[in-house]
């Protein structure tokens, strides 16, 4: 009997398939078993955000989905957000605005906030703060990242 | 205020340098925010093992058996380690490093217990198996026989006549002398300053509080990580996320019977520590089964086993006598700090007693500490470690004098404000400080005139003091041939620190920070450098690059005069053009020389190792506004602004990250955060669902002012700034609490049911 189910997916635009154990996450299928490892492990039990990834247009914590659940899904993870040409207008204003110190849930944060531009580009503070509470900082206190998040829309649109 | 119109983010600068006090980007920035930085368990070795932890399910408790047959025989099981693998050595023999002197055999049973468990958590075994999931598995299948105890909870239970032990080889340390019968009262220690009973003679008020703060944890969002090799040369490589390289690599090899360098430490990316990852957890375990099984082991924790089993900071009985004369004179000051080390001693009681009135000028003092073991995690360092639970003691009394005196809260601190020469009551003089200079910043902010209106709202202040500390770093710099530089260092970069050593650098070369290259190394690629903690990084680390690139200045313009045949006194560098005092027409931009250098001698390194005293303490404040629910007792921050003496912000951007971040914490500390033990002793709230810390909905923007007061102890001015700014916070929420609600928080934290209780109570 095999021990493990063939999942096909599609992510950061490619075609990848891979093993998945039963009882493996999406989260652990990324890091250890496809190698991506941009996504993070902060709790395991979806409560900090830093695992997050785009499955199929929608947010979700990668932990708490399993790996044999993104069979057939569209997967974007923290690795797909730049371009060939450069980094995404969101990273760049990361950067600018010094929005990240250690850096461990920058891509869970990045990821979030690319959606929540591509669902309301002029986002309030408010609602900039709504759509990220899913995403633990230890670090800065969201000051500098709520800002960055504004000022990336400031650009982009 | 220089500045009249409202601006979120000021730098009241007083002095102003080429890259010193810029904003360029980071170094490391771009693999940051594209996933590719490697931290603690990313990018495991080919025939890696994981390991598991089996820990206690009891707080306190002797072990009677441990069977591991049963792991062993699972399929997939590589290999299962107890405490009894460790070596052993004489009951009293010692280990010191920088975070104290303390029995090895205690380390040992710390991080494998093999006589009694002390907290819910306590590891007992290691397993290390194909993968993560056989390895949980495994360590289901170890039967271990307890014999449970009752548990002692906090530091006033641990005194109390009778209680149960910890340690049957725990004496109390008193004015340098060793009790004659165990307890779990480590020790004792007194500061005193003037005449105690004098001073409470000439007060007009005298206030006398009690305070108990919770247990609270650094929940850093990248729990503890590790891969440890146990190479067939005897020597062990440790890759993993640590503020501490050095320290770690030495604490390791301690335990496990190894000279220091038989231990490599290779620092990869850390997810935030703040204090709480200075010592090593899992990798002595993963260094024995390494060893068993020749091959690389890792073990990464949960998020439950952070929580359960790494350093918190202290639960704290606190209480604080002060007088004051009618005039707003501080006459006179005590404080009995006890607070909970956790299973081993050790808890911050020190710098909590040091700390407490720091900030004031006050004749009369008299501090008593007690650090007491309990049956919780030990605890560890945790930004200004021990000084945020004194100063919500020490702040909120003065608050009460401010209202009772009818004087302003700002102003009743600049009258008491210590000052260059004020005598703290631990000994020290204080040197050049910022305490009035943060003070005065607060006054004048336009937060603090603005109106607050509205029902159950109020404003808050309060202010805190930290040392930060100097410890040794080394940098080494090379030239190269297109006119940069390298710089390697040893301080895992926590928040921006690459950026801030290399402006540092550039700075005394005069070229742009981006042509300095940062890198920070491994243990066996550069010289001691203590951990990345006590703000320490940006002053002795960056005093080390310093260094190192003066020796490259020097080198340089003898390079120069070789070049020129001209004598090198001759020849001055300023703002990166090398050129001769007398014949204009010798000159070379730092570009020019660098390429010149192959052919002239060779490529020119310049090194730095310091181990510097200089340290400047720090002063911070913030003020703060709130909307408490009167029947809900649901507290929301509505404005912040936190006050900061940096000395010289190197790079602002993130020196603002720095003030916002800690005030963060400090109001999750304030408001949310609690272990909350059941009655046997478990945590029962190990998750951060029910661990609450800060979200982004439940903080407003927070402003911030960098005050600089240079450090006459450093090159640039830098006193250090990754602390001070968590200790006000919740006492200036309480104070606020005061004028929102009218009731006086005696408990943190100031969380919804806390709060109610203190509503009911004032209205009976």
């Amino acid at each position: 009997m095999p021990t493990k189910t063939h999942v096909q997916t599609r992510i950061n635009g490619e075609d990848v398939e891979f093993l998945s154990e039963p009882r493996q996450s999406l989260l652990e299928c990324l890091r250890d078993v496809i190698g991506l490892t941009g996504s993070k492990e902060g709790c395991n039990d979806g409560n900090c955000g830093a695992c997050t990834v785009n499955l199929d247009g929608r947010i979700v914590d990668s932990c708490l989905v399993l790996g044999v659940e993104a069979q057939g899904s569209e997967i974007l993870t923290i690795e797909g957000v730049a371009t060939p040409a450069g980094l995404h207008p969101i990273q760049t204003a990361f950067l600018e605005n010094a929005a990240l110190q250690c850096g461990i849930c920058t891509p869970g944060f990045i990821v979030a906030s690319k959606a929540l531009l591509e669902a309301e580009p002029n986002p309030s503070e408010g609602r900039i703060r709504l759509w990220l509470a899913g995403n633990l900082c230890r670090c800065t206190g969201y000051d500098k990242i709520v800002r960055a998040v504004m000022d990336a829309a400031g650009k982009m649109s | 205020m220089t500045t009249t119109a409202y601006e979120p983010n000021v730098v009241l600068a007083t002095e102003t340098f080429d890259v010193v006090g810029t904003r360029p980007i980071r170094h490391d920035g771009t693999d940051k925010v594209t996933g590719r930085a490697e931290y603690g368990s990313d990018g495991q070795p080919v025939s890696v093992l994981y390991c598991k932890i089996l820990r206690s399910p009891h707080a306190h408790a002797r072990i009677k058996s441990v069977d591991t047959s049963k792991a062993e025989a699972l399929d997939g099981v590589k290999a299962v380690v107890t405490g009894k693998d460790f070596p052993s050595s004489p009951p009293d023999e010692e280990w010191s490093g920088t975070t104290g002197t303390f029995k090895l055999k205690d380390l040992r049973e710390h991080r494998l217990a093999t006589k009694k468990v002390l907290y819910k958590g306590h590891p007992v075994a290691g397993v290390a198996a194909v993968n993560q999931h056989v390895a949980q598995e495994a360590i289901e299948l170890i039967d271990v026989q307890y014999e449970p105890l009752p548990p002692i909870m906090t530091a006033p239970q641990g005194m109390a006549k009778g209680a149960t032990l910890l340690h049957d080889d725990l004496f109390t340390e008193e004015a340098g002398e060793k009790g004659d019968t165990p307890s779990n009262l480590a020790s004792h220690l007194q500061y005193k300053k003037g005449d105690i009973e004098k001073g409470f003679a000439e007060a007009d008020v005298i206030i006398e509080r009690e305070f108990n703060t919770a247990t609270v944890h650094q929940g850093y969002i990248e729990p503890h990580s590790c891969t440890v090799h146990w190479n067939k040369d005897g020597k062990v490589h440790i890759w993993n996320s640590t503020q501490a390289p050095f320290d770690v690599r030495d604490m390791t090899a301690g335990i496990l019977g190894l000279s220091s360098t038989d231990v490599r430490l290779t620092p990869k990316e850390i997810g935030g520590g703040f204090g709480g990852k200075w010592e090593p957890y899992g990798e002595p375990i993963c260094a024995l089964l390494s060893k068993k099984t020749g091959r690389p082991v890792h073990n990464a924790l949960t998020r439950a086993e952070e929580l359960e089993s790494t350093g918190p900071t202290p639960g704290s009985y606190i209480k604080v006598k002060m007088g004051i004369t009618n005039e707003g004179k501080m006459v006179a000051a005590q404080g009995h700090l006890a607070y909970e080390a956790g299973a081993y001693l050790g808890s911050p009681v020190d710098p909590g007693a040091q700390c407490i009135f720091a900030p004031y000028d006050i004749p009369n003092v008299l501090i008593d500490g007690y650090d007491v073991v309990v049956n919780k995690p030990k605890t560890a360092a945790y930004r200004a470690p021990g000084a945020t639970n004194a100063a919500f003691a020490s702040e909120t009394v003065v608050d009460e004098f401010a209202e009772k005196l009818g004087i302003d809260p700002i102003e009743l601190r600049l009258l008491n404000a210590a000052k260059e020469g004020t005598r703290r009551a631990d000994g020290p003089v204080f040197p050049r400080v910022g305490c009035v200079e943060v003070l005065e910043a607060m006054r004048d902010h336009p937060h603090y005139s603005a109106p607050l209106e509205g029902p159950n709202r109020g404003r808050g202040v309060a202010i805190g003091f930290w040392f930060n500390v100097g410890l040794q770093s080394a940098a080494n710099m090379n030239v190269n041939g297109d006119g940069t530089v390298t710089l390697t260092e040893g301080s895992p970069d926590i928040g921006g620190s690459r950026v801030g050593l290399a402006m540092q650098g550039a700075e005394v070369l005069g070229i742009p920070a981006e042509d300095v290259h940062p890198s920070v190394v491994d243990t066996d690629q550069i010289g001691f450098t203590a951990g990345s903690g006590g703000s320490r990084v940006t002053f002795a680390t960056g005093w080390a690059v310093y260094e190192a690139a003066s020796d490259i200045k020097r080198q340089l313009i003898e390079r120069a005069a070789l070049i020129w045949g001209v004598d090198a006194g001759d020849i001055e560098m300023e703002k990166g053009v090398v050129q001769s005092k007398s014949d204009p027409d010798l000159r070379f931009t730092f570009k020019e020389l660098a390429a010149e250098l192959d052919g002239s001698g060779g490529y020119v390194s310049g090194r730095g190792a310091v181990d510097p005293k200089g340290e400047g303490g720090a002063f911070a404040g913030l003020i703060v506004d709130v909307e408490a629910d009167p029947d809900t007792g649901k507290v929301q921050v509505l404005r912040a602004t936190v006050v900061q003496d940096a000395g010289k912000a190197i790079h602002p951007s993130y020196v603002e990250g720095q003030l916002q971040g800690g005030t963060a914490q400090g109001i999750g500390w304030g408001l949310n955060e609690e272990y909350f033990m059941d009655p046997e002793g478990r945590m029962a709230n190990s998750t951060l669902l029910d661990y609450r810390m800060p979200i982004a909905l439940d903080l407003p923007m927070i402003d911030t002012v960098i005050v600089e007061v240079a450090n006459p102890g450093h090159p640039f001015g830098v006193r250090g700034v990754g602390e001070v700014n968590i200790i006000s916070p919740p006492a200036a929420l309480a104070n606020a609490l005061h004028r929102a609600l009218d009731v006086r928080m005696e408990q943190l934290p100031m969380s919804p049911g806390n709060i109610m209780e203190a509503v009911w109570k004032k209205g009976k």
